[in-house]
């Protein structure tokens, strides 16, 4: 059989758009892993909660879509900073795994609250991008894949260039980098935390609205979450460009398993993969060599 | 004493985890302006005196039960350490904790938020630093963790430089260094203290070239105070010279270790 380029270049495109989104919601792990060391395992249900904010706010408070996007990122950002410092901070200095399991049952409460706020009932978002289909050469590209990707990368980019050049970006920095020598700088380490967390939380919400603009959102849609925990293992928990190498690569990955070895294949090509990042680099494809908590 | 000291430490008592004490009774004071030394041996307590006065004993389950101490006049017990740093009170940490994965610059730049409530400008601050270590002006943009210990020694100054702080608690600076190194950074931090007036609480095991730059000396051992006074007068003291400083007792020479009993005369100030 004749190999059929413009599929493979199709699919390779879909699977790079998903890998954006995946690559975006990495990117706020990281940013939580790195200033805190704490693993956020609710990261997919915070998604999920900006998904369902900016649902409330668009469909239920028929506010434009605008509007309610910058709504759904405001209570992101306020539920991570409330989380940050009823919930988190008082664990702090306590053991890893501890830390690790109060985000397992913060995730849990979410979906609760969501379901019992929405129902369990999947959901559509009002449309709000473009639905010209847009063609790169021969190939086309479903139009809220593109434009979400192109969001991702404009959101990523921003996040670099402010890591590098914005003085808050140096804090972040320093305090992941020796968190009483930051303190011995005049950095106000626990505000850097709140930081962190509301940043973070803002971003998963963001690409929550995008996620659930392409797939519709459900109180289960969190399961994004658990592709994004094999980004950024794979990509080195505390690795801005592990976070976003590792989500256009486990995009791909995906994308290509489940078109030719069909939708079954997915999770196992991804988790393959995993094991075999783990087994050569143990600490992730760009991960710092010490950090092996989890 | 003429005028009030910048800092004050007063009958200070430190424990760590609430179970093991570290600092007995511990007091002592540094006058505007001046370097005073802390020396002592291996786990005297000097680098916890210092944490102390900076608050960053928290981070490691330590905890001061007794005594106060007062920076420019203030109790900083009340205090958040971020807050003391942009008061003016510097900690050099040991080890020089640079930020590895930073830039020079760049750990420069995290030093400015010490300024933070300051008028004037980082800039010129930056400018200062690269003066006193041109070094660093041309490896600006190199990462910090690629610099040689003498280089890291000089960032870990830099910063204090940067935070145009009133006093530099400054930890061990010659640890890890070549003697000429040494010879070099002390060189310099005397030439801090005199021009910016920077008052500077030095601790340090090297006593010879601490009381080089020191007005005045405190000793410590297992967590207090057991001998202070001026340099001149400790540096002409019998037990100060033969213990801290490696010179004879008695005849004043270097002395072979063949003649040295320790084991029969016990240091005088150990109860």
């Amino acid at each position: 059989m004749e190999t059929d380029w413009l599929l493979l270049f199709e699919v390779s495109l879909a699977g790079l758009g998903t890998g954006g989104l995946y690559a975006l919601t990495a990117l706020a792990f990281v940013v939580i892993y790195k200033a805190t060391r704490v693993v956020n395992l609710a990261i997919g249900e915070i998604l999920m909660l900006g998904a369902y904010a900016f649902f409330g706010l668009a469909a239920g408070w028929a506010l434009p879509w605008w509007a309610a996007a910058l709504g759904a990122l405001a209570v992101a950002g306020l539920f991570g900073a409330v989380v940050e410092r009823t919930v988190i901070r008082p664990m702090l200095g306590e053991s890893p795994i501890s830390v690790f399991m109060v985000t397992v049952g913060l995730g849990s409460v979410l979906i609760g609250i969501v379901e019992i706020v929405w129902t369990a009932d999947p959901h559509r978002l009002p449309e709000f991008m473009p639905n010209a289909p847009v063609f790169i050469g021969e190939a086309f590209l479903a139009p809220k894949i593109a434009y979400s990707f192109l969001v991702a990368a404009v959101v990523i980019a921003v996040f670099v260039l402010l890591f590098r050049f914005w003085r808050g970006g140096v804090a972040l920095r320093a305090t992941a980098n020796d968190q009483a020598a930051a303190y011995s700088m005049g950095i106000n380490v626990p505000g850097v935390f709140s930081l962190a967390w509301v940043v973070a939380c803002m971003v998963a919400a963001g690409a929550g609205i995008l996620v659930g603009a392409i797939g519709g959102i459900s109180s289960t849609m969190g399961v994004f979450g658990l592709s994004v925990l094999v980004v950024v293992i794979v990509g080195g928990l505390d690795s801005v460009p592990g976070a976003l190498v590792g989500g256009l690569l486990i995009g791909l990955v995906e994308a290509l398993a489940g078109i030719y070895l069909g939708g079954e294949y997915k999770l196992l090509a991804t988790f393959t993969l995993l094991i075999a990042v783990l087994m050569v680099r143990p600490y992730g494809l760009f991960g710092t060599h010490e950090i092996e908590r989890l | 004493m003429a005028a009030e000291p910048i800092l004050e430490v007063n009958n200070v008592e430190v424990i760590y985890k609430k179970t093991i004490q570290v600092l007995r009774g511990l007091s002592l004071a540094v006058p505007r302006g001046e370097i005073v030394a802390l020396l002592g041996s291996n786990g005297a307590g000097k680098s916890t005196t210092l944490k102390a006065i900076s608050n960053l004993l928290a981070l490691e389950n330590g905890a001061v039960s007794a005594g106060h101490i007062r920076f420019a006049g203030t109790e900083t017990a009340a205090k958040r350490p971020h807050e003391l740093v942009r008061a003016g009170l510097f900690h050099v940490m040991e080890g020089r904790r640079i930020f590895d994965e930073l830039t020079v610059e760049e750990n420069l730049t995290a030093a400015t938020y010490a300024r933070d409530g300051k008028s004037g400008s980082a800039a010129a601050r930056f400018e200062l630093v690269y003066e006193y270590f041109p070094n660093l002006h041309t490896r600006r943009g190199v990462r910090a963790g690629y610099l040689s210990g003498g280089e890291q020694q000089m960032l870990a100054i830099g910063r204090a430089l940067v935070a145009e702080p009133q006093l530099i608690l400054l930890d061990e600076p010659s640890l890890g260094l070549s003697p000429k190194l040494v010879e070099e950074i002390f060189a310099i931090i005397a030439r801090i203290n005199a021009e910016q007036r920077v008052s500077m609480l030095l601790v340090e095991q090297n006593a010879a070239v601490a009381f080089a730059v020191a007005s005045y000396g405190y000793i410590m051992e297992t967590g207090r105070i057991v001998i202070d006074g001026p340099v001149e007068r400790l540096t002409r003291d019998q037990d100060v010279r033969e213990f801290y400083l490696g010179l004879g007792g008695h005849e004043g020479g270097a002395k072979s270790y063949r003649d040295i009993k320790h084991y029969k005369r016990r240091k005088r100030w150990l109860s």
